[in-house]
């Protein structure tokens, strides 16, 4: 049970931050960050299809968390959800064509080592 | 041109700050509220949306609002392999918070662990935050 709310809190995380990742950089740098400008800008992202998909995936990635969280520590809960980070730097950089060098390929995937550690 | 990249870095470590802070508090109030609940597993909604009147639990889920909201407003002009392993920060805090509020042990493996985060997120965070658009290797 526990490995099962694991494999879905890793792909609904993976596919919600990848289609937020598409739709930010669709949208362009974000500079105003006055009440009125945030107001408007919420409301654009409330329309748009890839946010509200984004935000569908991260509340299914959200509540089996917390399914995960009654059952187990947070310090088994956390560290689970390490394979994200290689998983999604690959799809970055063949989906979002984001130029992954060295440096990040070596601290993504010392990030999700020390990650795994984590939970033992 | 310099300028430039100063505003980006000064804005991008402000966020880091955001998303990391939003989502330690977020995921220790949510995980002390859950603690008091006792066991949440089931299909139907309705034990969940019951457990969001806990106070840790609502504070918690709002936080994480919060870190949702930073988080894509970072991806507006960072990199997702980028703000990933940067963020990531937020594991290490995570367990020295669990060591001195739950007192949850750190064994020697996850000392090992926390070592090897800090050092990963060392080494991505001395990249450029953005380069779809630069030409690769350009340094910031």
């Amino acid at each position: 049970m526990k490995w099962l709310l694991v494999a879905i809190i890793v792909a609904a995380t993976t596919i919600g931050e990848l289609l937020q990742a598409v739709a930010m950089k669709r949208h362009g740098e974000i500079h105003d960050f006055r009440p009125g400008a945030i107001r408007r800008l919420l409301a654009i992202l409330a329309r748009n299809k890839f946010i509200v998909a984004a935000v569908a995936a991260m509340a299914v990635s959200f509540f089996a968390f917390m399914a995960l969280l009654s059952v187990s520590d947070l310090s088994f809960a956390v560290p689970a959800t390490a394979a994200t980070y290689v998983i999604e730097t690959i799809l970055a950089k063949f989906l979002l064509k984001e130029h992954v060098g060295m440096c990040r390929w070596a601290g993504a995937s010392l990030v999700a080592g020390g990650v795994a550690l984590l939970a033992l | 041109m310099h300028l430039e990249a100063t505003r980006l870095r000064f804005k991008t470590r402000t966020f880091t700050a955001l998303v990391v802070l939003s989502n330690v508090c977020g995921n220790f109030s949510l995980s002390w509220g859950l603690r008091q609940d006792g066991r949440l597993l089931s299909l139907s909604p309705w034990p969940y949306i019951q457990a969001l009147f806990n106070p840790w639990v609502a504070l918690g889920a709002s936080l994480l609002i919060v870190w949702l909201l930073s988080h894509m407003a970072m991806l507006s002009w960072a990199d997702l392999s980028y703000v990933l392993p940067v963020t990531s920060i937020a594991y290490v805090m995570t367990a020295l918070a669990g060591r001195l509020f739950l007192r949850e042990e750190i064994s020697r493996w996850r000392w090992t662990g926390i070592g090897m985060i800090v050092l990963g997120v060392c080494l991505v965070a001395r990249t450029a935050p953005h380069s779809s658009i630069d030409p690769p290797g350009e340094i910031r």
